[in-house]
């Protein structure tokens, strides 16, 4: 039994230590943020914050997350009450299929955590490891550029982060 | 009559100086240059990958401002586009070929070593022509040549006359008639111009190659140079096809070319097949092991994961994925065995590509590996390290592994 | 899942005898129009589904559901849908229920593909909605004891003068909607809309941002199972023998099904499915057959393969003589859909009837197909779509399911869940054709064309179901299915030659598309289908054309063009990038294309700047700019999302993509085989100008943008270097060496 700090809660999994971080916040934990893309590294669909950082959950096992923070699109917000960056996501009507879009909001919120003002091309630097096939990066440059300027316009600090549903 | 002689060769040398380091006029003329000469020393350019030392990260090409870490400071390339006021666009051939021949600039200053003129020294006169055609035809940048950051003595440049005296040989490649058309002209490439030994050869403290320690392994920006000759410490030989292959693109047998190296293969992708086939040639020589089949790579498995059970069980979980699939994932090889940096004498090698993971020029076909800075430790990346260590290799385990991952990470961090 | 709303059959037993109740009350000359044999058509879908609450469902406590046979694949259809019934209904949108593809609930609209979900369904559901208003209004009437026109729909009743109101729910006893569509409607008129026309938020993207279920990859059911498919190293390798033992054994894993070269896993948790999987790959041996062609010379196989010839036009007008004439080959490769999402299905079977749900394009034909694979009747399968990652056509996802139907035939009683790996989809799935057109046109002295002739040699741009044939797991079975014929697609929308005839007045003009039969490689519909090169084609041939007249591109394309909006279009995009007073620059470009998608649909327009960076040919794209006119438009904003989108995923095809193979295998497996656009190198700004027309018939958008932005970017690197290149990928390589030194 391996224990998880998942969105501030501690959950027991009983899967095997080598499988991977998405599988069982899919499986087990049954969230849905994080999405297989590719399995691989490449393409950020999996995308999840552990510790502050943005890491492919495709390819981290659970066997080395005791102890660390792990954030996933659900500890963010929700659709009652979601928060400032997915509002952002939802006001620029960012997203086409929206199967990527999991990823690259838990991207940007790793960006926004660590930079507040970060310029145009900090952000599309920080994002480059995030793929979308539809073609909507400039709606979601739009959207993190509006939360962005909403929280230094608020004097924000780091979003809070919403208890994980049950 | 000893301190006559002293005052005559003092200033026999002052006046050998003064006269080798006249600033040479400036060049305004009207450049026209053959369009063959100009295609010539692009192809030149790209054998000497300039572009790499002399554009910055982001920046335009060839207009200088990256930094080179040296164990005497960082300096800055300089802007080589024809920009008369902070490139090179006032030199005349002369000062061009003075440049690359002695290390002195057109206002007659010592250049630094950095720059490997001890090598375009040897550059025919037609490549120096065609070298010269080729830059002075690029787009020309107004960029001011960031400062060097030297201390006492390196920024005194008169001295680096006294290190030439030393060091710097301008005699031409010879050519060796008991070997091939390609040979020769692979050693004319290599040391009048690709200048492997810059970086695969060892240094003396005044930071001259060695000459008698040619190719036995040296240093580029932080990362470990292997060696070109008998020295070459893996199990997997090289033969002169596997070595073409790695230049142009990659090699089944020892995967791609990563950290410095990268931009050399990549410029080497865009000049005639026959150069590369050169150059593989003349280092294939000495690193190639002609009549031995390629030796496979020596699994110690079970021992390896018992001495580091962390190691082994973080690797099983995480690198396996990619990197335990028959080489089914593209870019992998079959075994990280293969990959020389496992035999290096130290681990700056595997610890830079764990913590930057690796890609290709945009828009390319080219290996994609993620950077695992975020997602592991210090710790974990050690213990990854010394079991692919223990695994493959029988040199010995490395020391310090943690603490030389938390120093590139300050050095690597934007 | 709930029950079936009704029962198809029984819908047809009732028809007869509901229209002789109702018609004489509420609409008095049904009656009389069901003996007209001639009728006029019925609008959009109602043509293939003509009772209005096959659309239309409204309960006792006044919830309505709307239904479509169209399914939500990222392009707002869902909430451009529900906008149109809710205008038409007087209703909230948010008061609406919409079900989309379900061959058990919905009407049989095909596939959602062609752009054409605004022309079909949302005509469909609007028409149906205005008429189920009138119904109720008529009902209402008799009821209230009002007349009619003194009566009006508003927020789910229906009102009268002196507080009068009857809501919906309680108007509708039995089945009083179950009654034909009429082929015309009291549509609501254009200034009094206050729905349509609105940029109304989409109702999926809430869930999405914040981790609702929204796709099949996220259904779980009860007892459900995890599945993985062993594929074989190429298209025709056989599965010469395999040991399951050790892969058996492994834990979890429940059973392993072997059927012919068809080899799945099933296992109780995903990643022990994983796991498994690559055990049982490294277990089994192939007999490889498949000998790919020659990737460095794919377009000159294509154009030596035999070929059926179809003229699509010819026309012969007198005309000035011509003083000058131009030809070229366009050449565009195989290139992939690349969902970012691998597809994925799940599939239960309860030993009699299976259900699938799957992110197909179209449930009836797939259906069709897996019920023709297991040999059940069409009435014991069920397909329900859930969303998928963009599937831009054909991907995998019809393939998924089949794998999923056959797995749970193996385990009655649980679900199964398919979730294919990223190297299998790009692999696997169906690209969109290599194509080669040659273009020659002349032009007369005054610099206008006086005759066009453009053949366009491609394969088919459809293999998707129906037909067991169509699904590659059907191929390898130990029973194989074979596919069916390769099919043209007829004009005037086409498949390889879509957007083959111009739009442009030409007086003399012939066009033959040449259907190559011999597919060397899986190929289907790719988002746009042939009018992705044809465009690229014929728009970059245009600023050939008007280089050799001396002409500005804009006005060269406005000389030959009549159509007030393909002509409105194309000065807006113009005017908005400030065409007439840009300033040239060194290794800086700018070029235009403008196309009518299928020369039916959305009229689209698209400028593009570009700085080609000389050293390495790398093509920077600046400012993009497009002009769009899709009819009424319904939801502003959604038209301006598909046409960014389109505009940037063009791009990258455009700029990076070719599929990679040798003799013995697909090369492109994955994103680092197979890049694509990534943040680093997005253009600066993409604009776009929706132009509204009230009152006129919905068109088409989701794939306009692609073509023009093809072509604008190929006359922006022409513009830029003086060099025209006319084979894609627009790749730095290709650059560079058009460039040189």
């Amino acid at each position: 039994m391996i224990t998880l700090n998942v969105n501030g809660r501690s959950r027991d999994v009983d899967d095997a230590p080598n499988t991977p971080l998405l599988y069982v916040l899919r499986g087990t934990l049954e969230l849905n943020g994080a999405k297989f893309g590719c399995g691989l590294g490449q393409c950020g669909a999996c995308t999840v914050v552990i510790d502050g950082k943005p890491v492919f959950s495709c390819l981290t096992p659970i066997s080395i997350l005791q102890g660390r923070k792990i954030t996933t699109l659900e500890g963010l917000g929700s659709e009652d009450a979601p928060s400032p960056l997915q509002r952002a996501f939802i006001e620029e009507q960012a997203a086409q299929c929206g199967y990527c879009i999991p990823g690259m909001i838990m991207r940007a919120h790793a960006l926004l955590t660590a930079n507040q003002s970060p310029t145009d091309a900090e952000i599309r630097e920080h994002m480059n490891a995030n793929l979308c096939r539809c073609g909507t990066h400039m709606r979601i440059l739009a959207a993190i550029n509006r939360a962005a300027g909403g929280m230094h316009a608020a004097g924000a600090r780091a979003p809070a982060k919403a208890e994980e549903e049950e | 009559m000893a301190f006559s002689l002293l005052l005559i060769v003092v200033l026999g040398a002052t006046a050998l100086f003064f006269a080798t380091h006249l600033s040479i006029p400036e060049d305004r003329s009207q450049r026209v240059f053959a369009p063959d000469l100009v295609r010539r020393g692009g192809e030149l350019a790209a054998l000497g990958y300039c572009a790499s030392c002399h554009t910055a990260e982001n920046g335009k090409p060839f207009a200088g401002g990256r930094p080179l870490a040296t164990p005497f400071g960082t300096l800055f390339g300089t802007n080589i586009t024809p920009d008369p006021k902070t490139g090179i666009g006032l030199y005349s051939q002369a000062a061009f070929a003075r440049t690359m021949r002695d290390g002195i600039d057109r206002a007659g200053r010592d250049l630094y070593p950095v720059f490997p003129y001890n090598h375009f020294a040897r550059l025919t006169d037609e490549d120096l022509s065609a070298l010269y055609a080729f830059l002075m035809t690029r787009a020309a940048v107004p960029a001011q040549n960031p400062a060097n950051h030297l201390t006492f003595p390196y920024n005194v440049r008169p001295l680096l006359a006294g290190w030439k005296l030393l060091y710097l040989d301008k005699k031409p490649v010879p050519r060796d008639q008991t070997r091939s058309a390609e040979w020769n002209r692979g050693r004319y490439l290599v040391e009048a111009l690709s200048h492997c030994g810059a970086c695969h050869t060892p240094r003396d403290r005044l930071g001259a190659e060695i000459a008698s320690q040619h190719f036995d392994s040296g240093e580029a920006e932080d990362w470990w140079a292997p060696p070109l000759n008998h020295k070459f410490p893996s199990p997997v030989s090289w033969s002169e096809e596997s070595l073409f292959n790695y230049l142009r693109s990659w090699d089944v047998g020892h995967g791609g070319a990563v950290g410095p190296m990268a931009p050399v293969v990549a410029a080497l992708a865009t000049v005639p097949e026959q150069d590369v086939r050169a150059i593989a040639a003349y280092v294939g020589a000495t690193l190639a092991k002609p009549g031995e089949s390629e030796k496979r790579v020596d699994e110690k498995q079970p021992q390896a994961a018992e001495a580091h059970p962390q190691g082994a069980e973080l690797y099983a979980g995480i690198c396996a994925t990619c990197h335990e699939t028959g080489g089914h994932v593209p870019f992998t090889v079959t075994s990280l065995g293969q990959h020389t940096s496992i035999y290096a004498p130290d681990p700056r090698n595997v610890i830079h590509v764990v913590l930057e993971g690796v890609r290709p020029p945009e828009g390319t076909v080219g290996a994609v590996m993620p950077a695992f800075a975020d997602t592991l430790s210090d710790a974990q990346i050690a213990d990854i390290a010394a079991y692919l260590r223990a695994r493959f290799s029988r040199g010995g385990e490395w020391q310090n592994i943690e603490a030389e991952i938390a120093r590139l990470r300050r050095s690597t961090s934007p | 899942m709930n029950a079936p709303l009704f029962n198809p059959s029984r819908r047809d037993v009732l028809a007869g005898a509901l229209v002789v109740s109702f018609s004489l009350r509420a609409i008095p000359s049904l009656a009389q129009e069901q003996e007209n044999v001639s009728k006029p058509p019925l609008p959009g879908s109602l043509k293939k589904a003509p009772m209005l609450d096959a659309w239309i469902r409204i309960d006792a406590d006044g919830s309505v559901t709307v239904f479509t046979g169209k399914c939500e694949i990222g392009q707002g259809v869902k909430t451009a849908l529900i906008q149109v019934a809710a205008e038409e209904l007087e209703l909230d949108p948010h008061a609406i229920h919409l079900v989309t593809a379900d061959t058990a609930r919905a009407a049989n609209e095909g596939f959602t593909s062609g752009s054409n979900s605004m022309k079909d369904s949302a005509s469909a559901i609007r028409n149906a909605a205005a008429q189920v208003r009138e119904i109720l209004i008529g009902i209402a009437a008799e009821r209230l004891g009002v007349a009619a026109d003194r009566l009006r729909a508003q927020s789910g009743a229906i009102i009268g003068p002196d507080n009068r109101r009857a809501a919906y729910g309680d108007l509708v006893a039995g089945n009083v909607l179950h009654v034909t569509a009429q082929p015309t409607s009291k549509l609501k008129a254009p200034d009094t809309l206050k729905i349509i026309g609105q940029s109304l938020p989409r109702i999926d993207i809430p869930g999405k941002v914040t981790g609702g279920v929204s796709y099949v990859h996220d259904l779980r059911l009860s007892g459900m199972v995890h599945a993985r498919v062993v594929r074989p190293p190429s298209y025709d390798a056989r599965l010469q023998s395999i040991d399951t033992s050790d892969a058996e054994k492994m834990p979890g894993v429940i059973k392993v099904v072997r059927d012919g070269s068809f080899l799945g896993i099933l296992a109780e948790r995903e990643f022990q499915a994983v796991t498994a999987m690559h055990a049982l790959a490294a277990a089994a041996k192939w007999d490889i057959a498949t000998k790919l062609p020659d990737e460095t010379n794919i377009s000159s196989i294509i154009e030596s393969l035999p070929a059926e010839d179809h003229v699509i036009a010819d026309k012969h007008a007198e005309s000035a003589s011509a003083t000058r004439t131009l030809q070229a080959v366009y050449r565009r490769p195989y290139q992939m859909h690349g969902s970012i999402g691998p597809s994925c299905a799940v599939a239960s079977f309860d030993g009699d009837a299976l259900t699938v749900w799957s992110h197909a394009q179209g449930m009836f034909p797939l259906r069709q197909a897996i019920a023709e694979m297991l040999r059940l009747p069409e009435e014991k399968v069920r397909c329900i779509h859930m969303e998928g990652a963009g599937c831009y056509g054909h991907n995998g996802a019809d393939d998924a399911a089949a794998d999923a139907a056959l797995l749970a035939r193996a385990l009655p009683g649980r679900p199964v869940r398919v979730q294919w790996m990223r190297e299998q989809e790009h692999q696997w799935e169906p690209y969109g054709p290599a194509m080669v057109s040659r273009a020659r046109a002349s032009l007369d002295a005054g610099g206008n064309i006086v005759d066009w002739w453009y053949e366009v040699r491609s394969n088919t741009h459809s293999t998707r179901p129906p037909g067991a044939g169509q699904l590659i797991a059907a191929r390898h079975l130990e029973t194989p299915f074979t596919p069916g014929p390769p099919r043209p697609g007829d004009q005037p929308e086409g498949a390889g030659d879509r957007n083959a005839v111009p739009l442009y007045v030409l007086p003399n003009v012939r066009v033959v598309h040449h259907l190559v039969p011999d597919m060397p490689l899986r190929v289907s519909a790719l988002r746009g289908l042939g009018a992705y090169h044809n465009i690229f084609a014929i728009e970059s041939f245009m600023d050939e054309l008007a280089a050799a007249a001396g002409a500005d591109a804009i006005e060269f394309r406005l000389r030959h063009l009549k159509d007030k909006r393909a002509r409105a279009v194309i000065t807006a995009a113009a005017e908005r990038f400030g065409w007439s007073s840009w300033q040239a620059a060194k290794g800086k470009g700018r070029g235009f294309a403008f196309a009518r998608y299928k020369n039916l649909a959305a009229f689209c327009a698209v400028a593009v700047e570009v700085n080609i960076e000389h050293e390495s040919g790398h093509v920077r794209l600046g400012r993009a700019i497009a002009a769009v006119d899709s009819g009424q438009a319904v939801n502003p904003n959604g038209i301006a999302n598909q046409i960014q989108g389109g505009i940037v995923q063009s791009a990258s095809w455009t700029l990076y993509e070719s599929v990679h193979f040798e003799p013995r295998r697909i090369l492109s497996q994955d994103w680092s085989t197979y890049p694509i656009l990534r943040f680093g190198t997005m253009p600066e700004s993409v604009d776009v100008y929706v132009i509204d027309a009230p009152g006129e018939p919905f068109l088409g958008t989701g794939e306009a943008a692609q073509g023009p932005t093809a072509a604008a970017i190929a006359n922006a690197v022409a513009n830029a270097t003086g060099v025209r290149i006319r084979d894609l990928p627009l790749n730095s390589a290709r650059v560079k060496a058009a460039i040189g030194v």
